[in-house]
Order: C-alpha cells, then sequence, then structure tokens
C-alpha cells in the first residue's frame, strides 16, 4: 500500500484509518508527491495506491498517467483521494484508469468501503 | 453570463463546506454567526492564517484566521491527539483544514463558474501581521464559534479580467 499527499496530517489520518481497518495490503508506505511516489515505487512493492490529485511537484493525474502507462505498475489499483469534487476531475480520473474516488473530507467508513469494494 | 457572486451565496458556501468538515473529520462544535463585509484592510492578526487560492476563469482567496489555542484544537481532533503549541504538525493540519474547506467551495462555485484551480495552501504563523489581496473590493468573512474559540473564514472571488491577466494579484503579508 502506497498513500501519496503532500499533506503529512492526511497520510497520517489515512495510515491511522487502514491499520485501525486491519486491511491485508501489507506494510504501508508513504510519497508526498508523485515524484516522491515513483522513487518509493522503483523499492517497495505495493498492492494499492491512494493518492491525493493536487500536489506539487508531480500531481495525482500526472502520477496515474505514468503507472498506467507503465507495464511494471498499471495493474496496480489507484483510488484518489482529493479535494477536487468537480464531475470533470473524476471522470478524468476515472478514464484515466484510476478504480475508485474519495472526496475530502472522509470518513473512515467511506474508506474502508471504498477499499473493501476493490480488494 | 455571471459577474458577480453575492456575499451571502459565498457565506452559505463556506457555512455548508465548513460543517461537513466539522461533522466528519473533526467532530467539534460549529456555530455560525452572521457574515460580514470587509472592505478596508484587516486589522493586524497575532495567530495562525492560512491562505488558498483560487484560479481559472474567476480568481479569489480563501482564508482561515484563527488563536494558536483553536489551531492546536483543530490538530488535535484531525490528527487525534493533544498538541499543546503551535508546531509543524498543527501548521500541516490548519493547512488541510483550509485546503478541505476552500476545496469544497470551489467545488460549489464550479457548478456556476466552470472550472477553477485550487493552489496549494499557505499557512502563516506569528505576531502583529497584515495579510492583503491587492486589487481585491471586499472580503466576505464569516464569523465561526467553537466553544468558547471564535475564528473566522473569510473568502472573496472576482472574474479574471482577460485571458491571463487577474485583477487580483497574489497575497502578500505585511509586518506591523
Amino acid at each position: 500500500m502506497l498513500i501519496v499527499d503532500d499533506s503529512a496530517a492526511i497520510r497520517k489520518i489515512l495510515h491511522r484509518v487502514l491499520v485501525q481497518a486491519e486491511i491485508p495490503l501489507g506494510k504501508v508506505h508513504e510519497a508526498s508527491d508523485g515524484v516522491d511516489a515513483l522513487e518509493k515505487l522503483k523499492t517497495e512493492k505495493v498492492g494499492l495506491i491512494l493518492s491525493d490529485i493536487n500536489m506539487p511537484n508531480m500531481d495525482g493525474i500526472e502520477l496515474l498517467t505514468k503507472l498506467k502507462a507503465d507495464d511494471a505498475y498499471k495493474s496496480v489499483p489507484i483510488v484518489m483521494v482529493t479535494t477536487e469534487g468537480s464531475q470533470a476531475k473524476v471522470m478524468q480520473a476515472l478514464e484515466l484508469g484510476a478504480v475508485g474516488y474519495v472526496r475530502k473530507p472522509f470518513t473512515a467508513e467511506q474508506i474502508k468501503e471504498k477499499l473493501a469494494g476493490i480488494i | 453570463m455571471i459577474d458577480r457572486i453575492s456575499s451571502e451565496e459565498i457565506a452559505a458556501a463556506i457555512r455548508t463546506a465548513s460543517q461537513e468538515l466539522f461533522s466528519t473529520m473533526l467532530q467539534l462544535p460549529l456555530e455560525d454567526s452572521p457574515f460580514y463585509e470587509e472592505t478596508s484592510e484587516p486589522e493586524s492578526i497575532d495567530g495562525v492564517v492560512a491562505l488558498v487560492g483560487i484560479a481559472g476563469s474567476w480568481t479569489g482567496t480563501g482564508r482561515i484566521a484563527c488563536s494558536p489555542h483553536f489551531a492546536c484544537r483543530l490538530a488535535g481532533a484531525l490528527l487525534m491527539q493533544p498538541y499543546e503549541s503551535v508546531n509543524e504538525d498543527v501548521l500541516d493540519a490548519v493547512a488541510e483544514v483550509s485546503n478541505m474547506i476552500i476545496g469544497s467551495v470551489k467545488t460549489i462555485f464550479e457548478e456556476k463558474l466552470g472550472p477553477l484551480a485550487l493552489s496549494i495552501p499557505t499557512v502563516i504563523f506569528g505576531r502583529n501581521y497584515r495579510t492583503r489581496s491587492s486589487g481585491v473590493p471586499k472580503w466576505t468573512v464569516v464569523p465561526f464559534r467553537t466553544d468558547g474559540d471564535t475564528w473566522n473564514i473569510s473568502f472573496c472571488v472576482i472574474p479574471t479580467k482577460t485571458s491571463g491577466q487577474h485583477i487580483a494579484r497574489p497575497d502578500v503579508v505585511l509586518a506591523v
């Protein structure tokens, strides 16, 4: 599992929710933006990615596009967790290959429900 | 074509966005007071201010201002651990709170105004300073009360004059 968000607060909250939910996805790794995520993925094998959209250096849409174009990662499910609530952004992410979308603010139950439907 | 957003609409969007966050991720009480318009330079601030910019066919800024004590309360509620003083965790939590509230306000207005972009939040903590957005005629300010703490959210949004040329300029911070 990889959590990608420029906010340390959101990474901490998602980390806690995933640990409490006892979701069997192995170790939880964290990255602060798309560039950091690509670096982490070189050394860590992950089964699911939760990614923000608005981030410095490389945003979530660019990260999603790069991962879906790479044979090594294109089968890894990616869920966008973001303040971006516009229908256009949701559609763009889903068309690019995201398997789900959770809008901030979220509840722990919303995250668990979304992941239960994917795993 | 819409040429202005009223203060009533802005205040309603701020209240909706704030109530959503406070009832889900923060679980803190939230009591709002009547909004007012701020046309002159705001008073100098002692405490924490978070700024988030809006860009696109409309340009604007959202601003959350609170005391150091309330910033610690926000961080404690969000991260589920107590904070006695403002540190990096607290500033990051206030930044994320502002990002979620102003992001929700942006989403509400996108239905009317079309796609808008959100900047990454900027947080300032200090004493005796002012923030100013050049070219903005007025802010809509919604005061809130959470138990004994008072704090507020301000928002301004105006049409972008021409493609690539904004009326509003970036926020500046003045030490006074």
